[in-house]
């Protein structure tokens, strides 16, 4: 396989790997959600993530042409080679800790995606156009929750605070390029995450301060996802996963 | 009392007149009390039993085999939580709010369908739920599309479309497990052991001890008896399972040619009333559950309300 194949197969794997987390965490509230409506809604915002992970996975698959499918990139690759960021796999904590990590990621999304779409690659500029619609419909939810929880009652507004302020450093990362991407952005394929960071932090700024939540202290960053340095969250939630197709190695369902 | 002579009261007599001419009661029409109560109970039970059931479908969602599996089952679960919330605004027709029907069912004064107070302990539950329970809601939801208060039979009617479709979903599910590995055979085996009877069981007790069903008959709330619906789940059932080559847990089942019939054996009554009466395998879990989920929404909801206050005195300022 040539470098370029190779980063574009690294490329769609990451990008699954982040929807999966999200999607496996967010679909954790089925069942659990604070109101009915909100149960359906997040688990609607689950599938969309699942459904977009199995979308590049199997992009991925195809690129590989090695007779692997999407079940068998997201449920026969252990911890390290997951390539995720941090932020996704992040176990859910309360409502207000979900929803300030929606609005991280979404607003990142939706740039991320804008920018996906006018890739010189067909096959991701098609998902991208998807996936689009969806995380700008997920950023006016992420939005207008977190507007409700800051700007609620005492104790939303002291949750929401501290939600971002110990989700703040997770998204550094985001905007930090992995050693194979940048050839994939020369050829056009791949978005220069570098430069998103600006519009995300003026998303940030605003519906934050709409809010009446502090934009935390920049003082600290976590990243390596996407060369497989994981939190420790991950083992389990790949333990869940994966846990059928370990123990009965080769079935179909 | 005015409500017992149809003659002392015109109000009764147009009500009954209504009943008898295959009418559907509304939501405005004037009703005995004790049928408001009895469609109340009903409604709300069944929405309950809407949403109860997430728990057992959602204990498998994160270890779903594969990515379409999972995506099956959330969306099926969705499907589930979007009846109860369709049934709880038909039973609020009724001037009864969701919260007091929640209420109720955490104070254990309302039910839900005894079914989900059994617990889905391997991969092969999921289909099997799909399959028999679904397929047993459904025998007992087409009979309710002509029940006789319209907002719940509408209710039906729209939620038994995609009903049938969690069936066939289960069916097939189940189908590539019987039809797969010998340990994938044996699971789907030993879930339809354990499904089987509690299945049964949904159609609630002999129509000879049915408490309720007497006059809910007569108000055409309940078309059919128990036992017929029971009989026609079985008729449907057990050809089913015996394509896909499963077999049914009970001895004494077989055809009997001169009713065009199954025979089938004695369900388990004493497990069926220690169940009812809150002592089944999982019945204190699924209300905790419940519970839990509705207090750890509590500073969710009021920090909503707080902020559309806020928002309505902007506007007005
Ligand atoms: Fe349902
Ligand atoms: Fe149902
Ligand atoms: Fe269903």
């Amino acid at each position: 396989m040539d470098s370029q194949k190779k980063a574009l197969l690294n490329y769609c794997i990451a990008l699954g790997d982040d929807s999966l987390t999200l999607g496996h965490r967010l679909s954790e509230w089925c069942r659990n959600g604070p109101f009915l409506e909100e149960d359906l809604a997040l688990t609607n915002v689950s599938l969309d993530f699942i459904g977009r992970a199995r979308m590049l996975y199997s992009y991925a698959a195809e690129v590989e042409d090695q007779g692997r499918g999407e079940d068998d990139i997201a449920y026969l690759r252990d911890c390290r080679e997951y390539r995720n960021f941090l932020i996704n796999e992040l176990p859910n904590g309360d409502f207000a800790f979900t929803m300030a990590r929606q609005l991280m990621i979404d607003a990142f999304d939706v740039g991320f995606y804008k920018g996906l779409t006018q890739s010189a690659d067909e096959m991701l500029a098609a998902i991208a156009a998807k996936a689009i619609k969806e995380s700008r419909y997920h950023l006016r939810r992420s939005e207008d929750w977190i507007k409700r929880l800051g700007d609620g009652t005492d104790e939303s507004h002291e949750r929401t605070q501290k939600a971002f302020d110990q989700l703040w450093g997770y998204a550094a990362e985001m905007f930090e390029m992995a050693s194979d991407e940048q050839q994939l952005v020369d050829a056009g394929i791949a978005v220069d995450r570098s430069a998103l960071k600006a519009e995300w932090s003026s998303t940030m700024h605003s519906v934050l301060k709409e809010a009446t939540l502090d934009i935390p202290a920049q003082d600290w960053a976590i990243g390596g996802g996407r060369e497989g340095i994981h939190t420790e969250h991950l083992g389990y939630l790949l333990a869940e996963l994966q846990y059928l197709q370990r123990t009965y190695p080769g079935q179909q369902w | 009392m005015t409500e017992k002579n149809p003659l002392a009261d015109p109000r009764l007599a147009a009500f009954e007149e209504k009943i008898s001419n295959d009418q559907r009661i509304e939501p405005k029409d004037w009703m005995p009390d004790a049928f408001r109560k009895n469609v109340l109970r009903q409604m709300s039970q069944h929405a309950h039993s809407e949403v109860i059931g997430m728990q057992p479908e959602g204990n498998w969602i994160t270890r779903a085999p594969t990515l379409y599996r999972k995506i099956v089952l959330l969306a099926k679960i969705q499907d589930e939580g979007g009846h109860g919330l369709y049934l709880y605004s038909a039973a609020e027709t009724l001037g009864t709010s969701r919260e007091e029907m929640v209420q109720a069912l955490h104070d254990g004064k309302a039910k839900y369908a005894s079914i989900f107070n059994y617990p889905s302990l391997t991969w092969a539950d999921i289909g099997m739920i799909g399959w028999l329970v679904d397929g047993a809601a459904i025998v007992n939801q087409v009979s309710l599309q002509r029940t006789s208060y319209g907002p719940y039979s509408r209710a039906m009617i729209r939620i038994c479309k995609e009903e049938s479709f969690h069936q066939r979903q289960g069916y097939e599910a189940t189908m590539v497990l019987a039809r797969g590995s010998a340990e994938q055979k044996a699971m789907a085996q030993d879930s339809l052991n354990r499904w089987w009877w509690p299945s049964m069981m949904m159609f609630g007790p002999h129509d000879s001890e049915s408490a309720h069903s007497g006059q809910s008959m007569k108000w055409k709330l309940k078309r059919e008896s128990n036992d017929v619906l029971r009989q026609r789940f079985v008729d449907q059932t057990v050809p089913q399972a015996e394509f896909i080559g499963l077999k049914i847990p009970d001895p004494d089942l077989k055809w009997n040619e001169e009713r065009g019939s199954y025979d089938f054996g004695e369900i388990d009554w004493d497990e069926f009333m220690q169940v009812i009466s809150g002592n089944g395998p999982c019945n204190r879990q699924r209300l905790q559950h419940s519970i839990r989920a509705q207090e750890d929404g509590q500073w969710v909801r009021d920090a909503m309300h707080a902020y559309e206050l806020k928002r309505q005195a902007r506007e007005v300022a």
